[in-house]
């Protein structure tokens, strides 16, 4: 099932949703059609749409969301915090192309401190599907929900079949002793490809999808600690406020220390390009981080994410 | 309280207590006093003679519904709630104490209040959210969202126009303040918004321009609503900052006052016409 078709059917069944965009009808072409006044396009006016959809809300609807993550997320910051946040409204918002799936779009248009910012407010989830099928397996939960929510849209199709989705509670792949990846969204994909490479060297690799970033699973960053000697926190999104302040906050919340190699963009926007070349140049394909972690485990290489800023 | 139409002696009376509810909360910590005196004929005309929103229908999601944007006006929705029944008088007494929630800004654990504000040019787009829903559901009720005129600097609250025109919204009306102060300047010295009329209309708004004091100017202005058909509503009620304090009506520095308590019983009877006051700006803590 795709994304739209999830949308279509779950719009049609409950005359509460609501469906918006901000003139960003990527995920949603057919839905005009289907929904009528149900379907509300402000134009590009993400803190107006946010503000109605907000105005909805106090209607008793559920406002579904669409813009470019980089616009909903900073844009209408305030908006989504005043707004959505103060008044905890059940407004869920859909972002799409963050992180390095905005590819040859530039600096403007990469959502790579999306996770930071919309997790920083009170009251708002984070949930950062890896591909389609984990997307259209999380989303019925998280527009149920009585929060307002950010959906890190990802909607590539990967052919993995994910398991079966709990609001706060990460997926693990599989686990190993040696090394774990936690990861979300695009990169999950690349870690598959990593964690095979790492196996194939004679690692026992783990691999967790944390897809749901607010309300974080503990219990699995716990456990990862407790039983893998390294642990990776892989990301397509600054090195500040994700995935790895998450891991460290968690840490430090229980008086844990653990060997942890963060691989994520470190105070730089990534060159744009199409998606294969933004990987290989920024250094995030399987192989690459494969690499990285084979250099760390052996202490013949540095890991490079630290020093990738600064060393062009 | 220009109007001297005995049609609306009950309203002016009303306005009239609402302006010593306001002057009461100027001290202690103070409150905005010159900013929200120019907004209390209009809350006080919008709620007694024109909006169905009374403390009985709170809960039908087909009453009419007013957002105060300009959230320094809120001492003018406290005392108009007290008098209406919406909450008891002896709330009020508790302005900025940890005991209650009359602060200096709208929040919705006072009954009647729709929305939080707070951030100037948030409200003109969720007032813009409850009319687009109202008319999904086919209900003919209305939607206010009052503005001050400084916070058109805001740029969300022309997206607001464009769209709500854009979507036909003629249950909506933006009502603006318009008392010619932003904070501490007089808008045409900073931002010039003249000719505002103009700028609504050439959005694609129908406007009307009131005396904002004048309660037969604005019962014939709201009760032609809607102006015309498929737009969006627009009155631009031309107000005076500070209204019924001859002391610190018109004057910059009096947009927040912290008055001490014996100024504020020589207020009470400027208020009523028995006395003249002659406050100097030092006794005075002004934001």
């Amino acid at each position: 099932m795709t994304y739209e078709e999830l949308l279509t059917a779950t719009a049609l069944n409950d005359e509460q949703v609501i469906v918006m965009t901000a003139e960003n009808r990527a995920l949603v072409r057919n839905l005009p059609a289907v929904l009528g006044k149900r379907f509300i396009d402000t134009g590009i006016t993400e803190q107006t749409m946010i503000g109605a959809a907000a105005g909805l809300a106090l209607r008793n609807r559920i406002p579904v969301v669409h813009a470019l993550a980089a616009f909903l997320t900073m844009r209408s910051f305030e908006f989504v915090r005043t707004d959505l946040g103060i008044a905890n409204l059940p407004v869920k918002l859909s972002g799409f192309i963050p992180g390095f799936l905005s590819d040859a779009n530039g600096p403007t248009h990469q959502a790579i401190e999306d996770i930071s910012i919309m997790r920083g407010i009170p009251n708002v989830t984070v949930f950062a599907p890896a591909d389609e099928d984990d997307l259209v397996k999380m989303l019925p939960q998280i527009w149920q929900s009585p929060n307002p929510a950010y959906i890190r849209i990802n909607t590539r199709k990967t052919g993995y079949e994910h398991e079966p989705f709990e609001l706060g509670k990460a997926e693990v792949i599989c686990t190993g002793s040696n090394v774990t990846i936690l990861t979300y969204g695009l990169m999950f994909e690349q870690a598959l490809i990593a964690v095979d490479i790492l196996k194939s060297e004679g690692f026992s690799v783990g691999l967790v999808n944390m897809r749901s970033l607010k309300p974080v699973d503990e219990e699995v960053i716990l456990k990862t600690v407790a039983t893998s000697n390294l642990i990776v926190t892989l990301e397509d999104h600054f090195l500040t406020g994700g995935l790895y302040t998450i891991v460290a906050e968690v840490l430090l919340k229980h008086q844990l220390t653990a060997k942890v190699l963060p691989i994520a963009l470190n105070e730089k926007w990534f060159k744009p390009a199409l998606l294969p070349d933004v990987l290989q140049h920024t250094g995030f394909t399987g192989k690459q981080i494969a690499e990285r972690i084979l250099g760390y485990q052996t202490m013949h290489l540095q890991p490079s994410v630290l020093t990738h800023a600064f060393s062009e | 309280m220009e109007s001297k139409n005995p049609q609306y002696h009950e309203t002016e009376a009303i306005a009239l207590k609402v302006r010593e509810h306001i002057v009461r909360m100027s001290t202690a910590g103070g409150c905005f006093t010159g900013a929200s005196l120019s907004a209390v004929d209009l809350v006080v005309y919008l709620y007694t003679e024109f909006l169905n929103v009374t403390p009985f229908n709170l809960n039908d999601p087909n009453r009419d519904y007013l957002f105060l944007s300009k959230g320094h006006d809120v001492p003018a929705l406290y005392g108009t709630l007290a008098e209406l029944g919406f909450i008891q008088k002896e709330r009020l007494e508790k302005h900025l104490s940890l005991d209650d929630y009359i602060y200096w800004h709208p929040n919705t654990n006072i009954p009647g209040i729709e929305f939080h504000s707070g951030s100037l040019g948030h409200l003109p787009s969720v007032a813009l959210g409850v009319a687009m829903d109202l008319k999904i559901c086919g209900s003919s009720n209305k939607v206010i969202c009052i503005m001050g005129d400084g916070e058109l600097n805001e740029g969300s609250c022309w997206e607001s126009v464009l769209v709500a025109n854009a979507y036909g919204l003629d249950n909506l009306i933006f009502v603006i303040d318009r008392n010619h102060f932003q904070a501490n300047m007089r808008t045409e010295d900073l931002i010039p918004l003249e000719p505002l009329a103009q700028k609504f209309e050439s959005f694609g708004a129908a406007v009307k321009r009131v005396n904002g004091h004048d309660f037969a100017e604005l019962d014939k202005a709201f009760k032609s609503y809607p102006f015309q058909k498929g737009k969006l509503n627009v009155v631009i009620a031309d107000t005076v900052r500070g209204k019924g304090l001859p002391s610190i009506e018109e004057r910059a520095d009096r947009w927040f006052c912290n008055f001490s308590a014996g100024e504020i019983d020589e207020l009470l009877l400027e208020l009523h016409g028995t006395h003249t006051t002659s406050l100097t700006s030092e006794t005075l803590i002004v934001r």
